[in-house]
């Protein structure tokens, strides 16, 4: 088991630790219901050094990421971030990951704790043609906190004392902090504003120290793995191993956005051309409960009889009070309104597919 | 520290017993469980009437993360059910030995009683799990 250069600070916090994969992370501080309100009301920090983190340089760099993701990287930006799919020649879904650009030579992506050895394998094997180029596992040496909450701007000028107001949605910058280089990025995965923080490992536990310390009184706490996940559920933001893995293509879930196909070559693309034209038999659907029940993932979904699919995500709503989920159905019962069956424990429970996200944030 | 009134009879599995006469009890979850659980949102239990078993599941409480099995401390009948707490679960953990109760079960084997744990026994295994 892994420790992150945080595990001794989360354990002064009184943290609830769990195993997630090789890791032990905070599952929780306070409960997962405070931390996700702190979360949807002023802010939460995360410590999520456990995901991996790949630096990529060489002259055909840029080719190379083209070829891996489904999304097309000609729309980015220097300095800027996109989420997209990594997927195999079957168009199955490797991972989800970001893609964040310094310039056509050199990139990073953060990519999902459980399969950063997969990943890189594969990085490695696809680099063939796109050679020289050197990818670098910065998983151990760097560390990722993330601050997220409608708060996390004015809690990041009052920690630099620095303006952030221009670092929009979905960019980076680099940053010199106390003689130490971190960056800086607008993302997260809670679908509040918020920023993430990548940090040399060896400074990281100052960093947090710091961002609590100068911002518990203005409403930022520590937030665990359980309120990520009921925050990322709401946003419909999927979660690789349960809304997706190698035997489901993007265009079978919410992210098909994120396949391009008019961009040029990339791993899968045939295939999901092929599976386009066959038609799309299976789609990640939300719903929410109408009876009393909390759907967890692997759940039977029914209409009348007949098994249609299965849940892939479920939980207590904070937010909206709700039981929510996001399940895996035969297309044709993916119809806002729909009404269907959740399996719990031998018993049918009503429920009706909704609109997604489940919860959307006012952006002022 | 969990609170472990001296006047119960308790499972390893976290239950406590509260004999109303002599073959009835009220069953809940420990505050040892509930404080283990954290925040819970939902729980299901059986209707009145329903047999159970001892050391056999009889209700299911589910904290935002996860579901957990409660475990019928005796055999017998379900005579009551506390319909409020699957209303408002958040009464489990603030007050698991009185609006946070369970069931009622009439017993049907006066001699599980003594497979029942004393609030010392208790407070050993519920110590030890830290």
């Amino acid at each position: 088991m892994k420790k992150t250069p945080l595990y001794d600070t989360h354990l002064k916090l009184n943290a609830t630790m769990v195993s997630y994969h090789d890791y032990f992370m905070p599952l929780q501080y306070d409960t997962i219901i405070n931390e996700h309100h702190s979360v949807r009301k002023n802010a939460g920090l995360f410590d999520v050094s456990h995901m991996g983190i790949f630096e990529i340089f060489g002259n055909k760099a840029f080719p190379f990421i083209q070829y891996i993701i489904t999304n097309d990287a000609g729309k980015l930006a220097d300095k800027q971030v996109q989420y997209t799919p990594l997927c195999n020649e079957q168009g199955g879904v490797l991972d989800d990951i970001l893609v964040y650009k310094w310039h056509k030579e050199h990139f990073l992506l953060v990519v999902n704790c459980a399969n950063k050895e997969k990943d890189l394998l594969w990085l490695q094997k696809q680099a063939g043609t796109f050679r020289p180029l050197e990818i670098r596992d910065l998983t151990d040496t760097m560390s990722l906190i993330a601050l997220q909450g409608p708060l996390s701007e004015r809690i990041l000028e009052n920690t630099f004392s620095t303006k952030f107001d221009y670092l929009k949605r979905f960019y980076f910058d680099d940053f010199v902090w106390d003689g130490i280089q971190i960056i800086i990025s607008r993302t997260g995965y809670t679908g509040e504003d918020g920023f993430e923080i990548f940090a040399d490992a060896q400074h990281v536990v100052k960093l947090w120290n710091l961002l609590i310390d100068k911002n518990k009184e203005g409403g930022l706490m520590p937030a665990g793995l359980g309120a990520r996940d009921t925050l990322r559920l709401e946003a419909c933001l999927l979660l690789y191993g349960n809304d997706m893995d190698e035997t489901i293509t993007p265009l079978e879930t919410t992210i098909d956005w994120a396949v391009k196909f008019d961009k040029g070559g990339f791993i899968g693309k045939e295939a999901m051309l092929r599976q386009k034209a066959r038609g799309i038999d299976r789609k990640l659907a939300g719903f929410e409960m109408i009876d009393r029940g909390i759907p967890r993932h692997d759940y039977p979904v029914l209409k009348g009889n007949e098994i249609i699919g299965k849940v892939t995500s479920g939980s207590f709503s904070p937010t909206t009070n709700k039981n929510i989920g996001l399940c895996l159905i035969k297309s044709q019962y993916n119809r806002v309104g729909e009404e269907l069956h959740i399996q719990i424990r031998d018993n049918n429970y009503n429920a009706q597919i909704v609109k997604t996200p489940f919860y959307k944030r006012n952006i002022t | 520290m969990a609170n472990i009134p001296n006047e119960l009879l308790y499972t390893k599995t976290h239950e406590w017993v509260k004999k109303i006469n002599q073959n009835e009890v009220i069953v809940g979850i420990t505050d040892h469980a509930q404080q283990q659980l954290k925040d819970i949102v939902f729980v299901e239990l059986p209707s009145v009437g329903k047999a159970v078993k001892a050391g056999v599941t009889c209700a299911v409480v589910e904290s935002v993360k996860a579901a957990y099995d409660i475990y019928a401390p005796l055999s017998g009948k379900v005579t009551k059910a506390n319909q409020i707490i699957q209303g408002k679960p958040e009464l489990v953990n603030k007050d698991p030995y009185g609006e946070g109760w369970f069931l009622h079960i009439e017993t049907s084997n006066p001699n599980e009683f003594n497979n029942l744990l004393s609030p010392a026994q208790y407070r050993a295994i519920s110590e030890s799990e830290h």
